[in-house]
């Protein structure tokens, strides 16, 4: 095995991590005019200035700032948030759990919709389950996520009263009511994620199904199951693999959404309130960890792909 | 009588016909790029004429005694908490949503393929500088760059223009490096080299008119894509500000009353769907017309 693409794919990820937080840094220094004087507002004196501009370091050169910052994030110091003066590194650690627990139930969610969906209806193309999965499809990537939530709200918490409209349990605390507070959640973001996933696996499906070592694994004798999970699915998987390492990105983004809609304590919904309060430090912090955890599991995605099909070499 | 049909199949049937005829002809017999022209025409108009069409002002408060009125006649959306016409809004929100999508994937749609051709045709070193400044970018989710974009310009429907439009900068990028490195040693791209042509004029005028099929179909996917950044942007107050009308606004603010009338959480969620739906159908309609396998 040629592991030369492993190592070129780490470093880029390397370098991809290191612009990420050249970007987040510079984050305060595009802000238009004096940071200090947009976090403090228009009516903010001298000495408060001075003093703002002390603490946030922005009195010293750009580089200086930006590598004595990088030295703090790799020991894991985020910096202090400037409306509560409460270390970033704890308030992230605090939030992170929640974001990853969503996430992945998402994903589970996403994808045990556009499995099912997704095979069927490249087995039987044109049939009335096809055309099913393909409206649905179309009506997830077309729905916005928050609008989702909404309607999920509308008919499970308020009209038929089955869960709760908002709010987080912590799960080691009472994993009932864990459960009952994510599921309309993970179901927005799973319900839209699994729709644009549905299509992919269809046509990757197809793709494969048209292949001339399907014919002759039916030609063979071969059960329809065996040929669609051994041949059929396993030959398609690389190109699924791929396709769900690149919704991940989007992922994410609909998980920052629902977390807001659902007051899901997590990243999204703490880079939300970071952006409202002005805190650039906390926001800093909760876009580059999230930025960091997509370009990881790409990262990821890219290895497992080496191993599903051997034969792909860094271009 | 024999040969004169011949001659009228010939003429009808069988002669050749220009570029941007078959693509209109396929385009014409593709039923979801019809209904996507449809739902786009029925925005636009919307857009255009919305302040001529719309029975009241947006932001007046027409009937402050019968807030949250469900649909009647006369307002066939109902009103909301303020008693404000909810379908004169949803008329006027679609402007904003035409504008902000229009302005940020130009935007977009400019600087991306201005530098995925660059990195396309540059050397080396110009290649892995861009595409690696546009694998950073490609690392956030889509909502938090827009949404730390717009920590850094602030509030309000111009910067979410600008926040929208450097999300999609990458995916312009991609895909018009992409064909510029399938196209660039094409025996076209070699004559001008060999005539005198400059590199800027064979990225204008022979690379560029190469590329645009696929450039075209993403531009109607983006606009689908920017018009849910801006609805959210908006639902999180980081968009339109009150009290001008949009549909992610009228959803943020509908939420909070949901309870006493669902329509307000609706309405203008259907809008952003329609909308939405539409620039994807027509997007799937210009893949399929343009796409060279089926010419001919």
């Amino acid at each position: 095995m040629n592991y030369q693409y492993i190592l070129q794919r780490l470093i880029l990820a390397v370098v991809v991590v290191l612009g990420v937080t050249f970007a987040v840094f510079s984050i305060v220094q595009l802000v238009p005019g004096d940071p200090a004087r947009v976090i403090l507002g228009v009516q903010a004196n001298e000495e408060n200035v001075a003093a703002m501009h002390e603490r946030m370091g922005l009195n010293r050169p750009f580089f200086e700032q930006y590598f004595s910052w990088l030295g703090g994030v790799v020991r894991g110091d985020f910096g202090t948030s400037l409306i509560t003066s409460q270390s970033v590194s704890d308030q992230i650690a605090a939030r992170l759990p929640a974001t990853l627990q969503l996430a992945f139930a998402s994903l589970f969610i996403g994808l045990a919709i556009a499995f099912p969906l997704g095979i069927i209806s490249a087995m039987y193309p044109r049939s009335p389950i096809d055309l099913f999965a393909s409206l649905i499809s179309q009506i997830g990537v077309s729905i916005p996520d928050f609008w989702m939530g909404i309607l999920l709200i509308l008919l499970f918490s308020l009209s038929l009263g089955w869960l709760p409209p908002s709010g987080y349990t912590p799960i080691n605390e009472d994993f009932g009511d864990w459960l009952a507070h994510i599921i309309l959640p993970a179901m927005t973001a799973g319900l839209i994620s699994g729709s644009i996933q549905t299509r992919f696996i269809r046509s990757a499906m197809l793709e494969v199904l048209g292949e001339s070592y399907i014919r002759t694994a039916y030609a063979k004798g071969l059960s329809r199951n065996v040929v669609i999970s051994r041949h059929a699915l396993r030959n398609a998987m690389i190109t699924i693999v791929t396709i769900i390492g690149l919704q991940m990105t989007a992922l994410f983004s609909a998980v920052v959404v629902v977390e807001i809609v659902f007051t899901w304590p997590g990243l999204g919904d703490l880079s939300l309130e970071a952006v409202l309060d002005r805190d650039y430090p906390l926001l800093q912090g909760t876009v580059l960890t999230l930025a960091v955890i997509v370009t990881f599991i790409n990262l990821l995605v890219d290895i497992i792909y080496f191993f599903l099909d051997p034969r792909i070499e860094y271009a | 009588m024999a040969k004169s049909n011949t001659a009228t199949l010939e003429t009808e049937e069988t002669r050749p016909i220009g570029l941007l005829e078959g693509v209109v002809r396929r385009f014409v017999r593709n039923p979801v790029g019809m209904v996507g022209l449809v739902f786009i025409t029925i925005l636009v108009i919307a857009a255009v004429f919305g302040p001529i069409i719309a029975p009241y002002n947006p932001t007046a408060m027409v009937a402050f005694d019968a807030r949250f009125a469900p649909p009647t006649l006369e307002h066939p959306f109902g009103l909301d908490e303020l008693g404000r016409d909810q379908f004169s809004r949803i008329l006027h929100g679609a402007r904003v949503s035409l504008q902000v999508g229009v302005i940020s994937v130009t935007l977009a749609t400019l600087i991306g393929t201005t530098l995925g051709m660059i990195a396309g045709y540059g050397n080396r070193i110009v290649d892995e500088v861009i595409m690696r400044s546009m694998d950073v970018l490609f690392a956030f989710p889509t909502i938090l760059l827009a949404i730390a974009v717009m920590a850094i310009l602030g509030r309000g429907v111009t910067n979410a223009m600008i926040a929208i439009g450097v999300v999609y900068i990458p995916i312009f990028a991609r895909i018009a490096r992409g064909e510029v490195l399938t196209v660039k040693n094409e025996e076209f791209v070699e004559a001008a080299r060999a005539l005198g042509a400059s590199d800027a004029a064979i990225l204008w005028r022979h690379i560029l008119p190469n590329i645009l099929a696929p450039i075209i179909v993403e531009i109607s996917l983006s606009l689908s894509f920017a018009i849910l950044a801006e609805a959210a942007l908006s639902f999180f107050n980081l968009g339109t500000q009150p009290p001008d009308p949009s549909w992610g606004r009228m959803l943020s603010e509908g939420r909070a009353y949901i309870n006493q009338s669902a329509w307000m959480g609706i309405f203008p969620g259907l809008a952003i769907m329609f909308t939405v739906m539409g620039f994807n159908f027509l997007g799937d309609g210009l893949r399929d017309s343009l796409d060279p396998k089926q010419n001919r």
